[in-house]
């Protein structure tokens, strides 16, 4: 079912980055505008130009080539490039659209990144679906209440930080409840679907022509989960490891902070904003803890830990003060020993990573 | 065991006790003969040498010497076989039916390698038990049907669950009749293995006799047999393979609110409804009739809020006459949609006129502070005509607030904007609200010089109109305190404050509004967290960067301005 990319989507990509990343959006308008005229299908336009450039946004970011604002200005120009590509299309209604099924995409609750779940609810359209798109961060009451007034088929939810792991598995809960299946996508969900599995979910796509080819499928009844409680999917947390670090969040940035500044006495001197900076990356380490500890999964942590170390050499900052932070934090957690586990696994992976060498960062 | 008299008193233990057979053989004869229960004695042959009272009722024409094959069941003839070829004691135990009785047989040995076989009537703890766990299954099946039912609020899936578990439990095939809306009734038909579908069709309800008592739900009516022969075809699920045996119209009761009928099949080749499986069926109908008439409820009240709520609702902003507008609005409650925060954006009546921004913050949250937003929002909507003078507008709008009973307070923003050549010019006038950022192209981030008191407490108002020019890419932000007063933080109890705004606001110089709007909408919502927060508004007037002049002008720049790039 999906198209061999058309030729050329290379060059198409290549220049649409450079008007997105010049804030361009007439030109970037234009070139999907022109491509289109010259042949080059929709779908193609939107997962193999669009979505590429989205990604190299991302890898460009961590490489620190984009700063965060201009990140966020590529992707409000992508999102009016889609905008106007969409304007184009022909009426619904037209002969070849013949309607299939209704069917609603959403973000998780807290998840800002709307625009993977934007290319999939557009695709969808394409593929003759009827789609209600919720857009990011939708309140996991209102997805529900959407389900209850309408009749959708099934849930599209996507997430592309792991640290919302936890509200998705309140939604996915939430909409089998009212008898709606899920289908999971995002990176949030882990390059192989495991945590979409872990949570529930009744499907996993990797990305929107999964989605699109899982609907195509039969789709079944979500599996009984009017009575089903969180602990049934993940009974580790019965031992309260996760509750107790995410609840404690605020009390175990300030300890990690005062036990770094004690290691490293030069972080005294940090002004203001870098000592936000800092208390950010830290309030990301635990958060990332708190999230592995949810789905009982040292690798989750660690590629983030990972990833965080290429980030901040990227920045010039070392990355032992992440092992530090490790460090500082397994003190606090003595008495969590899923915690410290994790810790150790963390402290392991960032010693076991080859050193720092100049070049693009890994994505996210 | 009162008829036992002057018997050995181990011979009549408690059934499936071990007896002694030495002294089972002693006491034969003496007291058995007379016990309650069959008691019969058989030879290693298989022949039958002894039978008491009891047996004797049970095996009337059974005489001694006659074989067991030939008497008893041969479940038990073939356990004694088994037991007589030298089983392991205690071993030898066997049940089974003995004409309409149910009987568990325990063997003990006696002389001679006979076996005396001692019966115990086991019929009514059977029946019992068969009682009791069938009673267990149906609340089971009953706990499960309403979990299921009640889990969703949407009648259409309502009504497939309905169908879908009559069959599974009822009948092998069922059709729900919902209330009629017009001449017209949604028909929700399934069958065992079969798919649920739906049709809506103007039918007869009359044609099948008690459906249409049944759809009134009023007075209450019992559920109903009827004879096959009397069915309209529409009743049939299409796949469906019939021929239909027997019919039960069962009414779903709605208390108050008409819920439906259920009409379940079952094929001649199937047993008839028994009494047990139509009082079940009734239990089974007042649940579904429940939870439809719950569902039908919560449609209509979602629907009625909906309508309300649309002209609450924050408007979505595009450009207009050459000016970039963008909104983005969070309320505080997740359950809610609206708050007390609003803005809009009346459109001048050509590119030439001014138009008005309006970006203000009620006291309070939630649906009451939401109401009042409405009424100010349509206030100024009517005074839009004087809008070219903001300080008589605010008093006009003062002297309204003041005269309706609510006895909320609001501050709010006024912005006219107009685009002259490639820049826009703003009169900004501030109502008790926090004063308008200016993000310029260098990443400087201004603060307007307006103020004025707020709307809706003291009788007369006072203000000060700031003027503004943007050039191309430059940003006026219009915000409500939800942003700056923000508490939480990677530290957990932080606020959000000017400091940080501007700081963030400096590094958006020459973003898209609504990447400006996004942007501080997420950082807001990231520095709270889970935590509570305030309704937060934000509204961005750009304008447009150069690139975008070709879109109005007609002729572009080569090169445009260079977005900022580090590195």
């Amino acid at each position: 079912m999906s198209a061999p990319p058309a030729i050329g989507t290379e060059a198409l990509v290549d220049e649409l980055w450079w008007a997105v990343t010049d804030c361009d959006e007439f030109t970037a308008v234009d070139v999907v505008r022109r491509a289109r005229a010259d042949g080059t299908d929709e779908e193609t336009l939107l997962l193999d130009v669009i979505a590429a450039v989205q990604d190299r946004v991302g890898t460009e970011w961590a490489a620190d080539r984009l700063t965060v604002a201009q990140e966020h200005a590529a992707t409000a120009i992508n999102e009016r490039v889609i905008t106007a590509l969409v304007h184009d299309r022909p009426p619904v209604g037209a002969p070849d659209r013949a309607p299939r099924g209704r069917v609603t995409v959403s973000c998780v609750d807290g998840e800002w990144h709307a625009l993977p779940a934007r290319l999939v609810a557009e695709v969808l359209r394409l593929r003759g679906w009827r789609v209600d798109f919720l857009g990011a961060r939708t309140p996991t009451p209102h997805l529900v209440s959407h389900l209850h007034s309408t009749s959708s088929e099934a849930v599209l939810l996507s997430g592309s930080l792991p640290t919302h792991l936890p509200p998705a598995h309140a939604a996915i809960t939430a909409c089998q409840a009212v008898g709606v299946p899920v289908v999971a996508g995002g990176r949030a969900f882990g390059p192989d679907g495991r945590y979409a599995r872990a949570l529930g979910a009744d499907h996993w796509a990797p990305d929107a022509r999964a989605a699109a080819a899982v609907l195509e499928e039969e789709l079944s009844a979500p599996h009984r989960a009017v009575t089903r409680q969180v602990m049934d999917d993940l009974p580790h947390l019965t031992d309260q490891e996760y509750t107790f670090v995410a609840q404690s969040r605020g009390r175990l940035v300030r300890q990690t902070l005062t036990g770094l500044e004690n290691r490293f006495p030069a972080l005294r001197a940090y002004s203001d904003a870098q000592r936000e900076r800092t208390a950010e990356d830290v309030a990301h380490i635990v958060d990332f803890l708190a999230t592995a500890l949810y789905v009982d999964d040292p690798a989750l942590f660690t590629t983030f830990l990972c990833w965080t170390a290429d980030v901040l050499e990227a920045r010039r900052v070392p990355a032992r003060s992440v092992s530090a932070a490790l460090a500082v934090l397994g003190e606090n957690l003595h008495d969590f020993p899923r915690a410290l586990g994790l810790l150790a696994d963390g402290t392991a992976a960032l010693a076991a990573r080859p050193l720092p060498a100049p070049g693009p960062g890994r994505e996210a | 065991m009162g008829r036992v008299r002057g018997a050995s008193p181990c011979v009549f233990g408690s059934s499936g006790s071990p007896v002694d057979p030495r002294s089972a053989a002693v006491s034969i004869g003496a007291a058995w003969a007379h016990a309650p229960y069959p008691v019969i004695v058989a030879d290693r042959d298989g022949a039958l040498v002894e039978l008491n009272d009891a047996a004797q009722l049970l095996w009337s024409d059974a005489v001694r010497g006659d074989q067991l094959l030939d008497t008893v069941p041969s479940w038990l003839a073939e356990a004694h076989g088994r037991f007589a070829d030298g089983a392991p004691e205690g071993s030898g135990q066997a049940a089974g039916t003995v004409y309409d009785r149910f009987f568990e047989a325990h063997p003990t040995p006696a002389d001679d390698g006979d076996v005396v076989w001692w019966l115990v009537d086991d019929t009514d703890r059977r029946l019992a038990e068969a009682a009791l766990a069938g009673a267990r299954q149906r609340s089971a099946l009953l706990a499960d049907v309403s979990s299921q039912l009640l889990s969703t609020l949407n009648v259409t899936r309502c009504m497939e669950a309905t169908a879908r578990m009559a069959t599974d439990h009822l009948a092998e095939a069922a059709l729900l009749v919902a209330p009629p809306q017009g001449r017209r009734h949604q028909l929700t038909y399934a069958y065992r293995g079969g798919p649920v579908t739906r049709a809506t069709a103007p039918v007869d309800v009359h044609a099948v006799p008690g459906l249409a008592e049944a759809l009134q739900g009023f007075p209450p009516v019992p559920a109903r047999w009827i004879n096959p022969a009397d069915l309209p075809g529409w009743v049939q699920p299409a796949g469906f393979a019939g021929p239909v045996g027997s019919v039960i119209v069962a009414p779903l009761p709605g208390h108050g609110v008409p819920a439906g009928a259920l009409i379940l099949l079952r094929s001649s080749g199937e047993q008839a409804f028994s009494g047990d499986e139509e009082l079940f069926a009734r239990l089974f109908a007042a649940r579904a009739g429940a939870a439809l008439s719950a569902a039908r409820l919560y449609t209509e009240q979602a629907s009625i809020t909906a309508t309300l709520m649309r002209e609450l609702l924050p408007p979505r902003l595009e450009s207009v006459h050459g000016v970039e507008y963008a909104g983005a609005y969070r309320p505080a409650r997740d359950n809610e949609r609206i708050g007390g925060d609003f803005y809009d954006v009346h459109p001048g009546t050509g590119p030439a006129e001014e138009t008005l921004v309006v970006l203000g913050d009620v006291a309070g949250k939630g649906l009451d502070a939401a109401v009042l937003t409405g009424k100010i929002r349509n206030t100024l909507h009517a005074l839009l005509p004087l809008a070219t003078d903001h300080e008589r507008t605010l008093t006009l709008l003062n002297s309204a607030l003041l005269s309706s009973h609510h006895t909320r307070f609001a501050t709010l923003v006024l912005a006219s904007v107009r685009r002259r050549g490639s820049k826009v010019e703003l009169r900004l006038t501030s109502a008790g609200h926090l004063a308008p950022l200016i993000v310029r192209g260098d990443g400087t981030v201004e603060e307007t010089a307006t103020r004025g008191s707020l709307i809706g407490a003291l009788p007369k108002v006072t203000s000060a109109t700031a003027h503004v020019t943007l050039r191309p890419g430059e940003t006026c932000l219009l915000y409500t305190d939800g942003v700056t007063e923000a508490r939480g933080g990677p530290l957990g109890d932080e606020l959000f404050g000017d400091h940080r705004l501007k700081r963030v606001l400096a590094e958006c110089a020459g973003m898209p509004a609504e990447a400006i709007v996004e942007r501080i909408q997420m950082l807001a919502a990231q520095w709270v967290g889970p935590g509570s927060h305030d309704d937060v508004a934000t509204v961005a007037i750009s304008a447009p960067r150069a690139a975008d002049l070709t879109v109005v002008g007609g002729q572009r720049s080569a090169g445009g301005t260079t977005y900022r790039r580090n590195g």
